[in-house]
């Protein structure tokens, strides 16, 4: 089985976002990155298959600023390949035109599986995962929670809401958009990272022609008004305890 | 090229879905604004019963053939894009749910027409569109303007009015049978949710845990205040993720919709895919330690505090 997993990073939503001076990006000068962590997901996912049946697991990312780290983070986990995809890319490279780079790449190599993360947080033009799928012109499932492989076919689940989920046998090879691993994603300390980091060939490709129509541009960008809506209760862990007893009690919430 | 406004409708199990009524709502707005027409397209087997629910759009387009007979990502996509490319319409609303996310990337490939997802808010100035979409987790909102005459949206559930889109009687109904060749994906069944566990939906009083518990041994200090509150505990997706709680304690859109009297939320965000699932509690308290979480926008109260300090104090003073 071997399962190609593309990757991307995405600012940290626990740090502040700020916008540049067009008001229509982030300002990304400070701006921390970590792997998008529905990634994350998909790439445990293909750790485990690979566990349990053999073959090649190789992570795939955009070659925007500072990318290299995530994916040798990706070989400190167990990936076997990592593979770069050069081209005129900035950080936000829209979803259409980073799924025609990773197609055009993926066309040539060998692969059963494809598994990305069913969503980023940045997608403005949809989720890559299905995207890369009609560029390949292969089937796909996204909001996968588990893969399982059998006499060369897919058995997935895909999940509705309210916990309710359909599953479906798929002809690979497939990309499925994965929400969540079968386990928790695993944690790759900064000392295997390092090791990766001298071990572990990146082999860089070029994009090629990836100039496909986004067909929308943004023109605005903003913050919601946070704490519009929120009257916020100010003090210590006990007086904020204290102010929520008298809440529930106003309210007359029985407890 | 029409200036009809294309609405996908999403059912499962025999029923519409909220979402399909919002987006009906809308998209008679934009309809009204672009002086089109508002159709809906119904997909799969026995879809034609729901038509008679569907009275805001104008016409149904109903495709039944037994390889979209249940909710199918290649097939209903292939029909979908034939729908599309074949009437030309102005804008195709899909939902940006499970279903809708595998649809509206196709279309938008097969049809050639740009898509811009997670979208909250549209609005029409002098035949151009204008969509909001949500992204960041919430913690940003970004406007984006079309190039062409036509494109495809994917529509956050829970932004539109679906009383809006609620009318009486039948439209006309036009049959379409696509043409699909031997599928690559096959829908097997559905599977039912475990029952068995606390029924978090009958709750008048949840306490939510998100991430910032940090790890399994704190779900504890959180379940000791549910039951001092006489409530249940309910949580996030990491949690449900991590295997903490069972999957029927999950919130949002992959979870449950809850509606309790309190909604006391510790160390939650308060992502889009949450909040669809507990907007409408009564009375909704956040604790987080990040004054810009987007969760903030949506509570009643709230406060930066430790959610370590502010729950043991609670657990004291209820059982003090
Ligand atoms: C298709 C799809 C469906 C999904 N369905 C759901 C769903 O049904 N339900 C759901 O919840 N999510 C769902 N998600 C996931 C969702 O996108 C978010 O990833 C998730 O809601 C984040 O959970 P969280 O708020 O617990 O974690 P985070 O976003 O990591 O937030 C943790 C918060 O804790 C705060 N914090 C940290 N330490 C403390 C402290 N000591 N005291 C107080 N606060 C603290 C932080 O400031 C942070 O805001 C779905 C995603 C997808 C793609």
């Amino acid at each position: 089985m071997n399962i190609i997993v593309p990757i991307k990073q995405v600012p940290d939503l626990v740090e502040e976002l700020e916008l540049d001076d067009s008001g229509k990006a982030l300002n990304r000068e400070w701006l921390k990155y970590k792997i998008n962590e529905f990634d994350d997901h998909a790439l445990e996912e293909a750790l485990q298959l690979k566990d349990a049946l053999g073959g090649t697991v190789t992570a795939m990312a955009l070659g925007t600023d500072d990318i290299d780290k995530s994916l040798f983070t990706c070989a400190a986990k167990g990936a076997d390949k990592l593979i770069k995809v050069t081209g005129d890319f900035d950080a936000a490279v829209a979803s259409h035109v980073a799924a025609k780079a990773m197609a055009n790449v993926i066309q040539g190599l060998e692969y059963d599986l494809i598994l990305t993360g069913v969503q980023a947080a940045d997608d403005r033009d949809g989720q890559i995962g299905v995207l890369l799928a009609h560029y390949l012109g292969v089937p796909h499932v996204s909001v996968v929670t588990g893969v399982n492989i059998d006499a060369g076919k897919a058995l997935v689940n895909k999940e509705y809401s309210g916990g309710l989920m359909g599953e479906f046998e798929v002809d690979l090879p497939a990309v499925f958009g994965v929400q969540a691993a079968r386990e928790t994603p695993r944690y790759a300390p900064v000392s295997r990272v390092r090791q990766a980091m001298r071990n572990t060939e990146l082999e860089e490709i070029a994009a090629g022609d990836c100039a496909v129509a986004v067909g929308s541009s943004v023109s605005r960008m903003f913050k919601p008004e946070t704490g519009a809506g929120a009257e916020m209760l100010s003090g210590s862990g006990e007086e904020v305890a204290a102010r929520i007893m008298n809440i529930i009690r106003e309210k007359g919430i029985k407890v | 090229m029409s200036n009809d406004i294309f609405v996908v409708a999403e059912h499962i199990k025999g029923a519409l879905e909220e979402v399909t009524f919002e987006m009906l709502g809308k998209g008679k707005d934009l309809a009204g604004n672009f002086d089109g027409n508002l159709v809906a397209v119904l997909l799969g087997s026995g879809a034609r019963e729901l038509a008679g629910e569907l009275g805001a759009a104008d016409k149904v387009i109903c495709v039944e053939h037994a390889e979209v007979a249940d909710f199918n990502p290649e097939t209903h996509g292939q029909a979908l894009a034939e729908v599309v490319k074949s009437n030309s319409p102005k804008v195709v609303l899909v939902a940006n749910t499970s279903m809708g996310m595998d649809l509206a990337a196709g279309v938008s490939i097969e049809a050639g027409l740009p898509l811009v997802a997670y979208v909250t808010e549209m609005s029409a100035d002098n035949g151009r569109l204008t969509v909001t979409s949500q992204l960041y987790g919430g913690k940003m909102n970004v406007e984006s303007q079309f190039e062409g005459e036509q494109c495809v949206v994917s529509v956050m559930t829970g932004s539109f009015s679906a009383d809006a889109g609620r009318a009486e009687g039948t439209p006309a109904i036009e049959d379409v049978t696509p043409s699909l060749g031997d599928p690559r994906v096959r829908f097997k069944r559905l599977i039912e949710p475990e029952a068995g566990d606390v029924d978090i939906t009958q709750q008048e009083i949840l306490v939510s845990v998100g991430r910032g518990i940090q790890n399994e041994d704190n779900i504890p200090m959180v379940q000791e205040l549910a039951e001092a509150l006489g409530g249940a505990l309910s949580s996030s997706r990491p949690i449900v993720d991590n295997k903490w709680l069972p999957k029927t304690r999950q919130v949002g859109k992959s979870g449950v919709k809850v509606k309790p009297k309190l909604y006391l939320m510790v160390g939650i965000s308060g992502a889009p895919e949450h909040i669809e699932g507990m907007k409408d509690a009564e009375c909704i308290i956040a604790i987080n330690t990040d004054e810009n979480a987007p969760i903030f926008d949506h509570a009643h109260y709230g406060s930066t505090a430790d959610l370590f300090d502010v729950v043991p104090a609670l657990v004291e003073k209820l059982k003090g």
